[in-house]
């Protein structure tokens, strides 16, 4: 086991706990300048990762460090993707001006959502911004003149100081680029007073306030800062998906980006990244499995006889050809994973770290959960 | 008028079942309308596919969702207890989710009709046709919150229920079994769901997209102040009426959305609701 001696203040606020950490994150950057000589083929979904991760830092920020709860960021995402197309393709502007212009209209948008959320507390927040959402979608169905409608409207390659991203590859170092800054600048955040306030909040709002602790005023910041990691995030989905409907950004989006941050596990980047990863593939390997699986089950049940075997191959076949068989999984893993490892896979991640560090004196007690009674939240 | 008391009946008493496990557990219960389009399926599949008779399985279809409601508090929602809240949204969303998986799986994705001894009648009230299906639906609410109302009011079981949602360490102390009454919470308030789905069934046709009327309950709910069983009513009649008029005087669109607007409005001029009392945490 490492032990880190501290010799002043400033070590706590450093970027990277030593260097040995700061190397691994060298490698890891390394490996993904590399990566589109090595895996070719899923540079796109990859990409999806990428743009994922910047939602996935956006809620990160929001959820699991202010302990905002928002049901609507789809929205913002959409509010993103929209305008940023419009400026570019109807308004003609420079990529880089309509990219700027669609994060400070996000940035504005939350703003607004925000103002109100400051009267409210816990559930009531995520219900506005599910109503937000839902107000927000049907804006983009009736707002022909912007949004097409729901003919939907192309959307062109981005095209940067006369530099074309059109490439799969050129697309992956653009996306990666915005993640890495999107990365270093709420990490920078999270480090200074703003992201202390926040983490303040989340703990305990009383205790926030208490300290001195401006709520309207930070609450009012994460939710601007927020939406504008998701604006920016939606001006590159637009270019990934490149066709804008209506019914993409709908409230199962913002459950899937909710389910992002659970399953990487809140209150950390690294669960924002490893939710992205997570909800990106899933959908890749479960429509791998919609091939495969009847077939494992009818080899599986081939001792039991012919008939029998190819009954079950047929059963499961029907199964996992259900249309809606997608969402229930994702509605699944988010229960096991709320109800066994809240912490979510960073979480499990320091458990193994844990483990093999303290290798022959782990306790199984170090992370078990307290036994916890209900604590009233209806007088704040 | 008449169609807009209606619905906004069935969105009260969506909104009720909110209210129930809110005050009795303090968790809010995303997956409400699903447990309404469970109802309304499970009733649907005794009527039609078992040949059973109407009113058989509305009973039938009540205690099978009130029943899974209980399992699901003593199953899952238990361990969340005391958890912090975002989780037991999360757990209920996922929930929701699951349960359309499965009704989808089950039941499939076509639209069904549940006929039911109202289909088709009309009677002439005052110069109106009046049609016996949203009667039903009116009138069924009123039984219904009667019941509630003399339940929890008169009965030992209703008062223990109203003791843990004031206080549950106190109600330890009293030896009221907790565990087992938010148990029956769950399952009132499934089997309330499940009465709502069953009777919306006639009206709008049922499919596994029934769930999402559980948001606009969500506004009927926190238009009543979240803590208020009237509230959720009277919440859930305004909703109603305001979906009403304003898709008849508003332009298209607005129909839809009304009820989330009036939501996000109650929530930034008075989100303690109608009826809700405001508290401050002391420390």
């Amino acid at each position: 086991m490492r032990f880190l001696f501290k010799t002043s203040y400033a070590q706590d606020l450093t970027l990277f706990t030593d260097g040995v950490q700061r190397n691994w994150y060298l490698a890891l950057l390394v490996a993904l300048v590399l990566l589109p000589w090595l895996v070719p083929a899923y540079l796109v979904d990859i990409s999806l990762v990428l743009i994922y991760g910047l939602c996935g830092l956006s809620l990160m920020a929001l959820a699991g460090y202010t302990g905002l709860v928002s049901l609507g960021h789809a929205a913002f995402l959409g509010i993103g993707a929209y305008a940023h197309v419009y400026f570019t393709q109807d308004l003609g502007l420079p990529w880089i001006v309509s990219v700027v212009l669609a994060v400070a209209l996000t940035s504005a948008t939350g703003v607004l959502v925000g103002l109100p959320a400051l009267r409210m507390t816990g559930v009531y927040l995520t219900i506005a911004t599910l109503a937000f959402a839902l107000i927000i979608q049907e804006v983009f169905t009736r707002w022909d003149h912007v949004t097409h409608g729901l003919k939907g409207r192309p959307v062109d390659k981005p095209v940067i100081f006369g530099l074309s991203f059109a490439s799969d590859t050129a697309f992956y170092f653009l996306c990666l680029a915005f993640l890495i800054a999107g990365l270093w600048v709420t990490r920078n955040l999270l480090r200074s007073p703003t992201g202390r306030a926040w983490i303040a909040i989340r703990d305990s709002e009383i205790a926030a306030q208490s300290m001195g602790v401006n709520l309207a005023a930070y609450k009012t910041m994460a939710f601007s800062y927020s939406a504008a990691l998701m604006g920016l995030a939606g001006a590159l989905f637009a270019h990934k998906i490149g066709f804008l409907a209506p019914d993409i950004f709908s409230v199962l989006l913002s459950i899937q980006f909710l389910l992002m941050v659970v399953v990487g596990g809140l209150g950390s980047l690294h669960g924002a990244l490893f939710g992205a990863v997570f909800v990106a593939f899933l959908p890749v390997v479960i429509s791998q499995a919609r091939d495969s699986v009847p077939g494992w089950v009818g080899s599986g049940t081939a001792l039991l006889g012919h008939d029998l075997s190819s009954a079950a191959f047929r059963a499961a076949d029907r199964f996992v050809k259900q249309p809606g068989l997608e969402p229930g999984i994702f509605g699944l893993i988010l229960v096991l994973f709320i109800l066994f490892e809240p912490l979510g896979i960073y979480g499990r991640w320091v458990k193994l770290k844990v483990y093999f560090s303290t290798f022959p004196l782990y306790k199984q007690a170090t992370f078990k959960r307290q036994r916890a009674y209900m604590r009233s939240e209806r007088l704040r | 008028m008449l169609n807009g008391l209606a619905v906004g009946c069935i969105y009260g008493l969506v909104a009720l079942g909110f209210v129930l496990i809110y005050k009795a557990t303090e968790l809010v219960n995303f997956a409400q309308g699903d447990l309404m389009m469970l109802g309304a399926f499970t009733c649907y599949m005794l009527v039609v596919w078992y040949g059973i008779g109407y009113w058989v399985a509305f009973a039938g279809a009540v205690a099978v969702v009130g029943l899974f409601g209980a399992v699901l508090d003593a199953g899952v929602l238990r361990r969340v207890l005391g958890q912090p809240q975002f989780a037991v949204v999360m757990l209920t969303i996922g929930l929701a989710a699951v349960f359309r998986s499965f009704a989808s799986i089950v039941w499939g994705t076509e639209i069904y009709t549940l006929p039911t001894p109202f289909s088709a009648h009309t009677t002439r009230i005052a110069g109106v046709s009046v049609s016996h299906e949203y009667v039903s639906i009116i009138v069924g609410t009123v039984i219904l919150c009667a019941v509630l109302y003399a339940f929890f009011t008169y009965t030992k079981v209703g008062v223990a229920m109203q003791a843990v949602s004031q206080n549950q360490l106190a109600a330890y102390y009293m030896g009221i079994p907790v565990k087992l009454m938010c148990s029956l919470i769950w399952a009132i308030s499934a089997g309330v769901a499940a009465i709502a789905g069953v009777l919306l069934a006639p009206v709008s046709l049922v499919d596994i997209n029934l769930g999402f009327i559980g948001l606009k309950a969500f506004a009927a709910a926190v238009l009543g102040g979240f803590g208020s069983i009237p509230g959720a009513l009277v919440g859930g009649l305004t909703i109603g009426l305001i979906e009403l008029f304003s898709g008849a005087y508003l332009p298209a669109g607005f129909k839809d959305v009304a009820a989330y607007l009036v939501l996000l409005i109650v929530l930034a001029v008075r989100p303690q609701g109608i009826f809700g009392a405001v508290g401050r945490k002391k420390v």
